[in-house]
């Protein structure tokens, strides 16, 4: 255990002595007309044909830095993350895997960077065949009748996915159906995207031991509802042993189900939700195929769905006729809930996943759910072991586990969030905190099953660690982290008085 | 320890009534729910006017950990909302029970009031919980 300790001061993430203040952002470095040649446009544009009232009067305030000032600022900035590639990151509920290299690298053959959008058919065969092979892993994998790539996030998949459950009911003349039901377990985005499609989000509660309670259910259930929106394994870690019932339930009165992919990485390859019953899924590639977790996007949402849905598919997809791929429109498809793009998706990101999956294979797939539960019972087990609370000690793990800080709360004084910053010093990412919202004082924890044993083993020592200095000195834990370019940040103020633009101030430029 | 007054009553999700003789009544959330929630950045208060049945929920309350939704205590009318709320929410962590009221309603059935917790229920309700 005497490995573990927090970062010292020789971190690359914390400020240089020698400093006077740092540059928290590039403009402050700026200097009238200090230029990067290499950045530098080769060519004024040409500007005539913008109307008059239309063009710029004053010049833009961008900083003028020297190519060197640039690529510091760049590259310091890249050494203040935290990030898959240098920390463990157990991020629950969203999948912080490894993102292969291999991807990338074959995601950006020239033949793929190089293609036009608009390029006929005839000049992309070799995308529409990873795309078109994408669409049938996907299908395969999750036991849908079809699948669209066209949503370009995990949101835009739910809003694809409710708005082809509307679709649904319109098209049958059921215009009764104006609720969808949402456990309380739910993430936010359920009952937002529910909302965003007209409908009136009815929550539902969960019973003591994470499972939808079915009473609750069967009462909320009727000639008003559209679908349920459920994660399974769900955000508590655990997976619904009632999936079956709860099917019956919804459509004996006439409503849809929903998948919410986000929990996919539990059950790759060992349960279909196209099996459970369910009629619509998003999946997002970002957590269970491992693309990139960008900061807010590039993302992409694939949705699935039942053959009673799939006239409804977000357009466009790629059909296979005979030899030949083709991309297939609204003309084919006149049901379609439409566009989500101007294109066909974020292909960079559709093209790393196809790579992931065909790296895979059939029985790969079933290895990521194997070792992510792996994973998450072992890390429980040990935290269980060292005196942490599980919120539902008496189930067992999915992919992730909520373990509960109630009694470090009371007892010490420290609670959750104090223990997620202090991790930070210990070289963690924190785990989610406070979500989902039904368990007091949650830390949610998914190791992916991408990390090795002595990592997670080193994570225990670490929060039994904080524990011992939470008796100890609770002012150091709470007052956490020491070590990174910032102090704990003001929460509260950050909320109330938002400062997000930058603005010049006079001479300073 | 969460404070719990003698002379209001209470909802098993934590909002406090306080019944004035004028047929009105005035709602809030809990010491205990204030406390639970942390540092609150918004309130969205409803509609002056807006008709409310027991159970439906009229009011945000946002804090740094989570949006919770606030639900009418007893049906009725809006009729007065606390609008220093907006420009300063942490009046409901400063004082749950006073400053941090959050709207007035005219209550429709004075008999419902009887459904409500009294304290000595409403703190059975939070030692349970603990």
């Amino acid at each position: 255990m005497g490995l573990i300790g927090p970062a010292t001061s020789c971190d690359p993430r914390s400020t240089p002595p020698n400093r006077n203040k740092p540059h928290m952002l590039i403009h402050e470095q700026s200097r009238p007309g200090r230029r990067a040649a290499a950045q530098a446009p080769l060519y004024s544009a040409e500007v005539s044909d913008i109307p008059v009232s239309a063009r710029r009067v004053a010049p833009l305030v961008l900083p003028e830095v020297s190519e060197l000032q640039a690529v510091r600022h760049y590259t310091r900035l890249s050494q203040k993350n935290f990030s898959i590639d240098t920390h463990f990151y157990p991020l629950g509920s969203c999948t912080m895997k490894y993102n292969p290299r291999a991807c990338n690298t074959l995601a950006m053959l020239p033949g793929f960077l190089a293609r036009h959008p608009a390029a006929p058919d005839s000049h992309g065969q070799g995308l529409l065949a990873c795309l078109f092979e994408l669409q049938e892993m996907l299908k395969e994998v999750t036991g849908m009748h079809a699948v669209s790539l066209a949503p370009s996030a995990g949101a835009q998949g739910e809003f694809a996915g409710v708005a082809m459950i509307r679709a649904y009911h319109r098209a049958r003349n059921d215009g009764a159906r104006t609720e969808i039901l949402v456990p309380d377990a739910a993430h936010g985005t359920n009952p937002a995207s529910a909302v965003m499609c007209g409908f009136v989000a009815r929550e539902i509660p969960t019973g003591p031991n994470g499972d939808v309670d079915i009473a609750a259910l069967r009462e909320a259930v009727g000639p008003q509802t559209a679908g349920i929106m459920l994660t399974n394994p769900s955000t508590v870690g655990v997976f619904d042993r009632n999936i079956q019932e709860i099917a019956g339930i919804v459509h004996a009165a006439g409503g849809l189900l929903y998948y919410d992919g986000a929990n996919l990485n539990a059950i790759l390859g060992k349960v279909r939700p196209g099996d459970m019953g369910f009629d619509v899924i998003h999946m997002n590639l970002h957590k269970t195929f491992s693309t990139p977790h960008g900061g807010g996007g590039p993302g992409a949402g694939p949705v699935g769905v039942s053959k009673r849905l799939e006239p409804f598919l977000p357009v466009p997809l790629v059909v296979q006729d005979g030899d030949d791929y083709r991309w297939v429109s609204e003309h084919e498809r006149p049901q379609s809930i439409g566009r989500l793009t101007a294109f066909g998706g974020n292909m960079g990101i559709l093209l790393r996943a196809y790579v992931y999956a065909r790296m895979l294979g059939r029985e790969g797939m079933k290895r990521v759910s194997e070792f992510s539960t792996l994973n998450a019972n072992y890390l429980m087990a040990r935290l269980k072991a060292a005196g942490f609370d599980a919120a539902y000690p008496q189930r067992r793990a999915s992919h992730e586990f909520i373990i509960t800080m109630k009694r470090e709360t009371k007892e010490l004084g420290v609670n959750a969030m104090d223990f997620a910053k202090r991790l930070l010093d210990y070289g963690f990412h924190a785990p989610t905190t406070y979500f989902p919202l039904l368990v007091p004082e949650c830390l949610l924890i998914e190791p992916t099953e991408t990390e090795t044993k002595e990592e997670l083993d080193d994570f225990v020592a670490a929060l039994v660690a904080i524990r011992e200095e939470a008796r100890t000195n609770p002012e150091l834990v709470k007052g956490a982290p020491h070590t990174m370019p910032v102090r704990r940040l003001d929460d509260v103020r950050a909320a109330r008085q938002l400062d997000l633009a930058w603005r010049s101030t006079a001479n300073c430029t | 320890m969460s404070v719990v007054h003698a002379d209001l009553h209470y909802t098993k999700t934590h909002e406090w009534v306080k019944v004035h003789g004028d047929g009105t009544a005035t709602v809030g959330i809990t010491d205990h729910a204030q406390e639970a929630l942390g540092d609150i950045v918004f309130v969205e208060t409803p509609d002056v006017g807006r008709q409310v049945e027991a159970g439906d929920g009229c009011a945000v309350v946002e804090s740094v950990k989570a949006a919770s939704d606030i639900y009418a205590p007893l049906a009725g009318e809006v009729v007065e909302v606390n609008t220093a709320l907006a420009d300063t929410p942490e009046l409901i962590n400063e004082s749950a029970y006073g400053d941090g009221w959050i709207f007035t309603l005219r209550i429709a059935d004075a008999g419902a009031v009887d459904g409500l917790l009294d304290a000595a229920g409403y703190q059975a309700a939070l030692d349970a919980e603990a």
